[in-house]
C-alpha cells in the first residue's frame, strides 16, 4: 500500500465534513463537522511528516489540536448563549445578532 | 526493521490490512454523521472517526499524537459536545425543510466536485523522491523528538498558543456568564405567580397513566372525554418518540360485559 492512501482518506473526510457544514442546520452538528475537517487536515499533516522524514508535520498537527480545542470551548459557549436567548440550536434561527 | 518502516515506497502488509479495514469504517461513519437525524448519534459516529484517526496516527509513527488525539478529542472534546447536547436537549433534531431552495442538492454536488478535485490533485502530485519514514527522527523516541523541536524552533508558537488557550478559557467564561438583572424570586412569589397564571393548572399536571388502565411513565393519562393528555408525559420521552398509545390497554366490549 502506498502512503498516498492516507492522503486520499484525509481528502475524503475533509470533503464529507465540508458537505456536513453546508447541509446540516443544527449548530452543534455543524460544529462537529468542522471538527471533522480539522481532524482530516491533521491526518494529512501526520502523513506528510512521515513521507518527508521530518517531525515538523506532527508539530503542526499538535498546534492544530490546541487551536481546535480553543475553538470548541468558545464555539460551544456561543451556542449555549444563543440557545438561552432563542431556545433553539438551529443556525436558521440565529439570523439576527439581536433579538 | 519495525512494522512501520517503508520498503520500496510501500508500507508493509499489516499496515495495509489495518488501513483497508479501518478506512471504510471511518468513511461510512463520517457519511452517517451527515444523514442521521439526531445530534447525539452524529456525536457518537464522530467519536468512531476520531478513534480511527488516533489509530492511524499511531500507525504513521506518531504515537504521541495518537494518544493526544484520544485524550483530547474522544475524551475532552466529545465529552463537551455530549454535555452541551444534553444541556440543549435531546429533542434538538434538525428541521428537514430547506431555508434556501435547492441548497441541499447543490451542497452535495459542490462537495462531490471538491472531493474529486482534491483526489485527482493528490493522484497527480509527485514528491519526486523516496518516502523517508520517521525511523531516523524517532530514534530517541517520538516524544523526545517532538519536545526537541517544540522547545527550540517552535518555542515562540508554543508561547503564543498558551496565550490563546488562556484567552479562550476566559472568553468561554465571559460568554457563558449570565448577569442577574432582577433579584431572585422567592418561593412565595413563584407560588403566587403560578396561581395567577391560568395557563398552568394550579393543581399540577396529571400524572402519566391516569385512567389509562396502565400506569407506566410512557402512557398518557386520559382526560374525562377519553382523549390522551399529552401534558401528562415527560417531554423527554415524547422527544424520543417512545410514547405508547393508551388505546392498546383499553378494555374491549367483551371484557366490560364480564364475558371474558
Amino acid at each position: 500500500m502506498s502512503l498516498d492512501n492516507y492522503l486520499y482518506l484525509s481528502a475524503l473526510l475533509f470533503t464529507i465534513g465540508a458537505a456536513g457544514v453546508l447541509i446540516r442546520r443544527n449548530a452543534i452538528v455543524v460544529f462537529m463537522c468542522i471538527e471533522l475537517m480539522l481532524n482530516a487536515s491533521n491526518l494529512a499533516f501526520v502523513t506528510f511528516a512521515r513521507m518527508n522524514g521530518s517531525i515538523d508535520g506532527q508539530l503542526f498537527a499538535f498546534f492544530t489540536m490546541v487551536v481546535a480545542a480553543c475553538e470548541v470551548v468558545v464555539g460551544l459557549a456561543i451556542i449555549v448563549t444563543i440557545y438561552r436567548s432563542r431556545r433553539s440550536a438551529s443556525v436558521d434561527d440565529a439570523r439576527l445578532l439581536k433579538l | 526493521m519495525n512494522l512501520a518502516s517503508i520498503v520500496n515506497n510501500q508500507t508493509q502488509t499489516p499496515e495495509a490490512v489495518l488501513f483497508f479495514i479501518l478506512a471504510p469504517v471511518m468513511v461510512l461513519s463520517a457519511l452517517g454523521m451527515l444523514v442521521v437525524k439526531k445530534a447525539v448519534h452524529s456525536a457518537l459516529l464522530l467519536a468512531v472517526v476520531m478513534i480511527g484517526l488516533a489509530i492511524f496516527y499511531i500507525a504513521n509513527e506518531a504515537p504521541f499524537l495518537g494518544i493526544v488525539q484520544i485524550v483530547v478529542y474522544t475524551g475532552a472534546v466529545m465529552m463537551l459536545f455530549l454535555f452541551i447536547l444534553m444541556l440543549v436537549g435531546v429533542d434538538s433534531s434538525d428541521s428537514l425543510e430547506e431555508t434556501i431552495k435547492g441548497q441541499r442538492i447543490s451542497a452535495v454536488l459542490g462537495s462531490v466536485g471538491v472531493g474529486f478535485l482534491l483526489i485527482s490533485l493528490l493522484s497527480r502530485a509527485e514528491l519526486g523522491r523516496a518516502y523517508a519514514g520517521l525511523e531516523l527522527v524517532n530514534g530517541e523516541g517520538n516524544v523526545q523528538a517532538i519536545a526537541k523541536t517544540l522547545f527550540t524552533r517552535y518555542v515562540w508558537a508554543f508561547e503564543v498558543i498558551s496565550a490563546l488557550l488562556i484567552t479562550a478559557a476566559l472568553g468561554a467564561m465571559v460568554l457563558a456568564h449570565r448577569e442577574r438583572l432582577l433579584p431572585r424570586k422567592s418561593q412565595r412569589e413563584l407560588a403566587a405567580e403560578r396561581v395567577r397564571q391560568s395557563a398552568i393548572p394550579v393543581a399540577g399536571l396529571p400524572g402519566p397513566g391516569t385512567y389509562a388502565l396502565h400506569n407506566a411513565v410512557d402512557i398518557p393519562a386520559l382526560l374525562p372525554d377519553g382523549s390522551p393528555a399529552d401534558s401528562s408525559v415527560s417531554k423527554t420521552i415524547a422527544a424520543r418518540g417512545e410514547l405508547a398509545n393508551p388505546n392498546t390497554f383499553r378494555m374491549n366490549e367483551k371484557n366490560e360485559a364480564g364475558e371474558e
